[in-house]
């Protein structure tokens, strides 16, 4: 099905630029063929991969293999799932069977997962197409994706710039158009940082509607894997294929599936908009604050008010975040040693201990040492009551803000980040000025509260993002408001030059 | 001003030997210096008056989970195995123990 001729190549080319719900559509009424959809997608890889570096792997073969299947099914006028066909980007920490799983870190370099993570089996059953693994922080550490094994992913709006992080790679693949959408993880802000800084849909889902089942932990009480797309349509279509209860995740929340597409209406009128103040303070600036503003003018133009709202605990939320993310890591981290899988050296002289610990001193990067080192004193005796317990009692002290809020306001707003995207190499030797980026996301994560970034403007030519958080398990609410937002303005559909 | 430091080289080693890391020298110090600025910034934290607050391990209200104990498919012997570095016949390899 492959058709020479310049005419058909130039509209073969453009079937990368579709949205999710475009693709299948065309693919199901027969409009296109699955595999000339995915060779426009390859061929665009091809084109932008060498200046983005979004992808740590790219099953072209699998891939192929998996749309003829399609396409089979098409002509045999079988059942197709609601992502039939769709090319879908998935970051490397989240297992694929028999593709390899890195977390873009050495100590995993050679990993190839024995099984599919729950989403993996969700998206396959509604015949969406793994086309590869995205490059992010290694083991999710990280704000700005440099930290990689592989080497930092670019902002496709500027390369010089970082795409934000975890998951750079994920985001930045679907922004210049060589996964139609992908999936991330958000420990805090993972998701919602890259989708602000390359100007994509991001959502981080509320604790307990994604099964974290395959999800290659950091920090378990505070991640959940998300979309990342270009439109809320496609975030919405995702999520309703991705979320639902999972037995082998025991912190799957047992609700109904939802179709959240039902929810996308043009329509906002008499929602109650907070904003918070603690989110336009110092430190934050005015080029991430003023287009939250004009979106805040926006919202009342269309029938919502907005209030000044306060979370007075805010300022200790990042402390907080971060005692109880490195502590988490410390734990979930230890398993890796090079014994049954990961990084081993070849040189086994020494106890097992010696060993053990010369595999995880080559097989970490400095990031992820300093965390687990970090957490590992933070629950040492002496000190677990002063960074731990007590990180455990602001986080209830913040949920207890965010219920407070949360009786008189539908949704609060704020920008996802406090800092417009910055220079690959400005930050990385300054830990502490690089955890002050998630100042404005890890409270979501430490409340489990639902959480999404929407394009919201540009400031010298880089995106800036509007966050909206809402009440639990109401991501159909959540939704609307995003969709309301993105038919009212323009933002999303700029797309950078590469 | 090594008495206004909260951790010492020497503890920055020690924890990191219970955490299974060997540190190079020049890590030892560059750490340990990073480690205090750190920590003096999560040390705000205890501005904070906590008296009686409950801790938050968790944010959904599940105490514990139970499923039947069913038999179900396994992976059998050799895909566990597939990603050893080191293995012999049907074991994975471990460095001496004793």
């Amino acid at each position: 099905m492959k058709t020479g001729g310049i005419e058909e190549k130039r509209a073969l080319s453009k079937l990368y630029e579709l949205t999710a719900i475009e693709i299948s559509e065309k693919i199901r009424n027969q409009e296109i063929s699955t595999e000339e959809y995915l060779y426009s997608i390859l061929e665009r890889i091809g084109q932008v991969e060498k200046k983005v570096h979004a992808f740590v792997t790219v099953v072209d073969e699998k891939a192929l293999e998996k749309a003829r299947e399609i396409d089979r099914k098409v002509r045999k006028g079988e059942k197709l799932g609601c992502l039939a066909g769709v090319a879908v980007a998935v970051k490397d920490n989240i297992c694929t069977r028999n593709i390899r799983t890195t977390c873009s870190s050495r100590m995993l370099e050679n990993f190839v997962p024995p099984y599919d993570a729950t989403v993996i089996e969700r998206l396959k059953a509604a015949d969406a197409i793994i086309l590869g693994k995205t490059n992010m922080d290694e083991f999710a550490m990280g704000t700005t994706t440099e930290t990689s094994y592989f080497g930092t992913t670019h902002n496709p709006w500027d390369l010089r710039k970082v795409p934000g992080g975890s998951s750079g790679g994920s985001a930045a693949a679907v922004i210049s158009e060589e996964a139609t959408v992908a999936l991330g993880s958000d420990t805090g802000g993972s998701i919602r940082c890259p989708a602000s800084y390359c100007s994509n849909v991001g959502l981080k889902p509320t604790y307990g509607l994604v099964s974290r089942y395959g999800l290659i932990s950091y920090a378990n009480s505070l991640e959940q894997i998300g979309p990342l797309t270009r439109t809320v349509r496609d975030c919405a279509l995702l999520l309703s294929v991705i979320s639902g209860h999972d037995d082998r995740d025991s912190t799957s929340v047992n609700l109904a599936q939802k179709d959240y597409l039902s929810f996308l209406q043009d329509d906002i009128k008499k929602l109650k908009i907070g904003l918070p103040k603690e989110f336009f303070e110092e430190g934050v600036e005015e080029d991430a604050k003023g287009p939250v503003f004009e979106a805040a003018d926006k919202f009342e133009d269309l029938g919502a008010s907005c209030h000044e709202v306060s979370l007075p605990m805010m300022s200790y939320a990042l402390a907080a975040y971060y005692i109880i993310a490195m502590s988490e890591a410390s734990s979930n981290l230890a398993r890796y040693d090079g014994l049954r899988y990961g990084y081993r050296e070849e040189n086994d002289e020494g106890d097992f201990d010696t060993v053990f610990s010369r595999n995880r001193r080559i097989g970490f990067g400095a990031e992820v040492r300093r965390r687990i080192i970090l957490g590992t004193y933070a629950l040492s005796a002496g000190y677990f009551e002063q960074y731990y317990m007590k990180a455990l009692k602001i986080r209830t002290l913040i949920r207890r803000d965010f219920e407070r809020v949360f009786k008189n306001v539908d949704v609060i707003i704020g920008p996802t980040m406090p800092v417009l995207p910055f220079d690959i190499g400005e930050r990385i030797d300054d830990p502490l000025k690089l955890y002050m980026c998630d100042i404005l996301t890890v409270p979501a994560n430490l409340t489990g509260y639902p959480a999404i970034s929407v394009p919201c403007g540009f400031r010298n030519g880089l995106p800036v993002g509007l966050q909206i958080i809402g009440k639990p398990f109401e991501e159909g609410t959540l939704l609307r408001v995003a969709y309301t937002f993105e038919r009212n303005t323009d933002y999303h559909k700029y797309r950078p030059s590469l | 001003m090594d008495r206004n430091r909260r951790v010492s080289v020497e503890e920055v080693k020690h924890i990191a030997e219970l955490a299974h890391i060997k540190l190079t020298e020049e890590e030892e110090t560059l750490f340990t210096e990073q480690f205090n600025r750190i920590l003096d910034y999560f040390s705000k934290i205890s501005e904070v008056n906590t008296e009686g607050v409950p801790l938050t391990y968790h944010v959904l209200d599940l105490i514990n989970v139970y499923r039947e104990d069913e038999v179900q498919e396994s992976l059998g012997e050799e895909e566990p195995l597939k990603n050893a570095p080191k293995r012999e016949d049907r074991f994975f390899k471990a460095p001496r123990i004793v």
